[in-house]
């Protein structure tokens, strides 16, 4: 994926300022800065919730800035959010079957009529999720309600959605933030399984530990614009990059 | 749709069936036959309020439509009811999708306003079209539905129509919303964005569930007018859009059975209430009140909830999600 | 008549009712501005101002100004009381609900007043007598001028109390921000009630300047509430100088419709032009597009 020169404002507000970057395949990218910096606007807007004023988004070279979120999904990006959003008056399980919505395709047909080629689908939907959910360590409680589960295992159901619509790429804003040392250490490891997958994961995140612990690459911005990129020891002591978490 | 619903499916349809053999009486029974089309109406509206989370405000409108689609072709023009019963829904269907597609893209609550003027502009129409609609002494005269040479010309044959078509609508609901299109639905209806990028077009099922909804309320409208044979604009009023309204809410918005309870209540309520005609519209207000103030998650799963205790763990077999509660 | 002058008598008379809807509008605009919700209950409010002030001048013989002044209070207290009762209790927030609940007490009330006051319509007397003044070749009533001098002065009035004092800036504060007016102390949920209360006062005014000329019954509440509603919606929803310019020019388009096409589908007119701005510019006349997303 690469992004070339995206600028967003809100208002009077500038909060992306001609951000460019590319990221490769089957690597786990950080994108870290401070508070206000742009991170989640950034996600947002290649995800397609938001619309860049200028610039341009490739996903395997084509162009993505324009679609919808619904469409981006379908062609393989996902992401989770900073504030857990699932469904919470489904059960887990159904969470994680509504997260592979974009490969299947039974429609309003075949659901009011309980077609046979729907009722083939919805048990391998269902198998599908079964086994995402026992990857993650949920299966035994698959049919609880999804607001019942704690911090940590919404997280890591949000993350098991994201990935039941079998994304190329995926993005996890602050995936650690509200948990403790010891679940910040299993989502560390669980997302350095994924990358080992062969999946490729973008990282916003505040938690210079895990950043610098699991990243391949580091990209840094401040106030809306990028800063530097490089691999994690580098960022690390860049004096710009310092200069933005420490000064002002 | 799992093995609790199909049972209460077989006993509610049990339950119907053999109403007409104890209740003699026909005014009796054309109080449920019109309760089987509110409940065609609600269930549609339901669709529309407990899973794309909008607010309908003028389903009278498409109600009327199908009633007056059917009575004008099949009585001025004498086509075929059958064929014009699909046409009106046809049709509808197209009305609905004109007012969808611009309103449901925007945020807030434009599809309540849009609706809202529609009925009310519909309803103007109908009293002032006269020649047509025969203004606002009504149009009579509406042919009987017909089976070749069976004509469903009694209250008891309507009857047994009517409620199949009631429970078949119900049933083939129960399978939309169990399905992949209804789980898209219901995360459309609790959140949004999140179902936006979890893969859901949610503009074109918002629109796809109105459409759905008003084609509904068309059939229920053209089955009324060949079964009462006389329609008046006063039954397609705003009124009508409020109770209708006022029993998905009374049944819980999401819930498809609570519908169905709903639907059969609100019916009964009024004849009822008979006695104290003129209090019909003072008591209307007091309930839709009460129940949105201290049930807003509707009358019925309030009831059921005090039956089922639900347990963290152990919800096996299906479930209707709430669809409402979005968390305040 | 001359076609000209066929104009000018629509237009006047359009203003007329253009302005009370104008007044109606604006109490759309103050209750979804602090609250977010539309009040349904709002055209009610209107029919109340119409029955209560027949009730104070004529059967109870009341003087003018104090029928005048105890109707403004009985409907605005009819407001507070909504905003206490129903709306405040309702146990879910959430917007879709309360605009029901207004729903259900715009059919309570419409219910009551049945009751109280029977079906027939009742009318009040013009406030200064009947005879039409000639303005440049039109006949005008004084009615007309009193409706649209009292509307310029509730206006202005309110255009004050907005910008000049401090309770209406803080009103203000809450329709920008929620979140910010509570952060700097403001009361929220008493400008949330004052918001009620005020609409019910504006209802109560339009009501009995409207009562005049259309009199009033149990059942003009949806009518009335639905049209001052679509011409919030013409105007730009929730902004006061929409809802007056909106108001004013849904009144003019109504009469000359009337006039000039036909008088029989004169209701539907409001709601065609309701559907025409949904559709193609939902923001209103003066409204502003709204944020981009996708």
């Amino acid at each position: 994926m690469e992004t070339r020169e995206i600028t967003l404002r809100f208002g009077g507000l500038e909060a992306l300022n001609g951000v460019s970057f590319s990221i490769a395949p089957h690597q786990i990218v950080g994108i870290i800065g401070p508070n206000g910096a742009g991170k989640t606007t950034l996600l947002n807007a290649i995800t397609g919730v938001y619309a860049p004023d200028s610039g341009e988004i490739f996903f395997r070279g084509i162009p993505i800035s324009a679609l919808k979120p619904f469409q981006i999904t379908a062609l393989g990006i996902n992401r989770t959010f900073q504030q857990v959003q699932l469904f919470s008056n489904m059960t887990v399980l159904e969470n994680v079957m509504v997260g592979m919505h974009p490969r299947t395709k039974s429609g309003f047909l075949g659901g009011v009529l309980h077609l046979p080629g729907e009722r083939k689908e919805e048990r391998k939907i269902r198998q599908k999720a079964e086994t995402l959910l026992d990857f993650f360590g949920l299966l035994p409680k698959a049919n609880w309600m999804a607001s019942y589960l704690s911090v940590g295992d919404q997280k890591r159901l949000e993350l098991g959605r994201a990935l039941a619509s079998e994304p190329s790429l995926l993005f996890l804003d602050e995936p650690v933030a509200g948990l403790n040392i010891r679940e910040t250490e299993e989502m560390g490891k669980l997302i350095t399984r994924l990358k080992e997958n062969g999946q490729t994961i973008v990282l916003v995140e505040h938690n210079m530990h895990l950043v610098m612990g699991i990243s391949d690459w580091v990209i840094v911005l401040s106030n809306g614009s990028k800063i530097g990129e490089g691999r994690p020891e580098a960022m690390q002591k860049d004096s710009r990059v310092v200069e933005a978490y420490l000064g002002a | 749709m799992g093995k609790k619903n199909k049972i209460s499916l077989l006993i509610y349809a049990l339950i119907i069936f053999t109403i007409p053999a104890i209740l003699q009486n026909n005014y009796h029974l054309m109080v449920l036959n019109v309760a089987a089309l509110n409940i065609v109406v609600v269930i549609g509206l339901n669709l529309l309020m407990g899973y794309a989370g909008q607010i309908s405000l003028g389903h009278a409108a498409f109600y009327g439509l199908g009633a007056y689609l059917s009575a004008i072709f099949t009585t001025t023009y004498s086509f075929p009811p059958w064929t014009t019963l699909v046409m009106a829904m046809v049709i509808t269907g197209l009305v609905a999708y004109a007012i969808g597609i611009p309103t449901l893209k925007l945020e807030g609550h434009y599809l309540v306003m849009a609706t809202l003027g529609f009925n009310v502009i519909i309803y103007i129409v109908m009293i002032q079209l006269d020649e047509v609609t025969g203004g606002p002494s009504g149009f009579a005269g509406i042919p009987r539905l017909r089976i070749a040479a069976f004509a469903f010309d009694s209250d008891l044959k309507i009857f047994y129509l009517l409620w199949t078509v009631s429970i078949g609508v119900l049933i083939l609901s129960l399978n939309l919303i169990h399905s992949r299109v209804g789980r898209a639905m219901a995360a459309l209806s609790h959140n949004e964005i999140a179902a936006r990028c979890s893969g859901i077009d949610t503009e074109t099922y918002k629109v796809k569930i109105f459409v759905i909804s008003a084609v509904l309320a068309s059939l229920a409208g053209s089955l009324y007018a060949h079964y009462i044979t006389f329609i008046s604009p006063g039954t397609f009023s705003f009124f009508y859009s409020i109770q209708v309204v006022t029993m998905v809410l009374v049944g819980g918005m999401g819930s498809l059975w609570g519908s169905a309870f709903g639907a059969i209540l609100l019916t009964l309520l009024p004849e009822v209430l008979h006695a104290v005609k003129e209090y019909n519209v003072l008591i209307y207000g007091l309930i839709l009140m009460i129940v949105l103030i201290f049930f807003p998650q509707g009358l019925f799963p309030g009831i059921m909830g005090i039956f089922a205790k639900r347990k963290i763990d152990g919800q096996s077999g299906s479930r209707e999600p709430l669809a409402w509660e979005k968390g305040t | 008549m001359t076609l000209w002058l066929q104009f000018f008598q629509f237009l006047l008379s359009g203003l007329t009712t253009g302005s009370t809807y104008a007044l109606i509008a604006i109490g759309f605009s103050l209750i979804h501005n602090a609250t977010g919700i539309v009040n349904f209950a709002q055209g009610e409010f209107v029919m109340l101002g119409g029955m209560f002030m027949v009730t104070f001048l004529s059967l109870l013989r009341l003087p003018m100004p104090l029928a005048f002044f105890l109707t403004v209070l009985s409907v605005a207290a009819i407001g507070l009381l909504l905003e206490r009762g129903p709306i405040r209790r309702a146990r879910s927030k959430e917007i879709l609900i309360l605009v029901m609940i207004t729903v259900g007490a715009s059919i309570f009330i419409k219910g009551l007043s049945m009751l109280l006051w029977g079906k027939n319509p009742m009318t009040l007397p013009p406030f200064s007598g009947e005879a039409p003044i000639v303005f440049l070749g039109a006949a005008v009533m004084p009615q007309s001028i009193w409706t649209f001098a009292i509307t310029v002065f509730v206006v202005a009035g309110l255009n004050y109390f907005f910008k000049g004092t401090v309770t209406g800036k803080a009103m203000r504060a809450v329709a920008a921000s929620r979140r910010s007016a509570l952060l700097t102390g403001i009361p929220v949920d008493r400008m949330i009630l004052l918001s009620f209360t005020l609409s019910g006062a504006l209802g109560a005014v339009a009501g009995m300047i409207l009562t005049p000329i259309t009199t009033t019954s149990y059942d003009v509440g949806v009518m009335l509430g639905l049209k001052g509603f679509s011409a919030a919606i013409l105007g730009g929803y929730g902004s006061m100088p929409g809802a007056v310019v909106g108001g004013l020019l849904l009144g003019i388009l109504e009469s000359l419709s009337a006039g000039l096409i036909s008088s029989e589908y004169k209701d539907a007119l409001a709601f065609l032009v309701l559907l025409t701005v949904l559709f193609f510019k939902p923001s209103g006349i003066l409204g502003r597009g709204r944020l981009r997303r996708v």
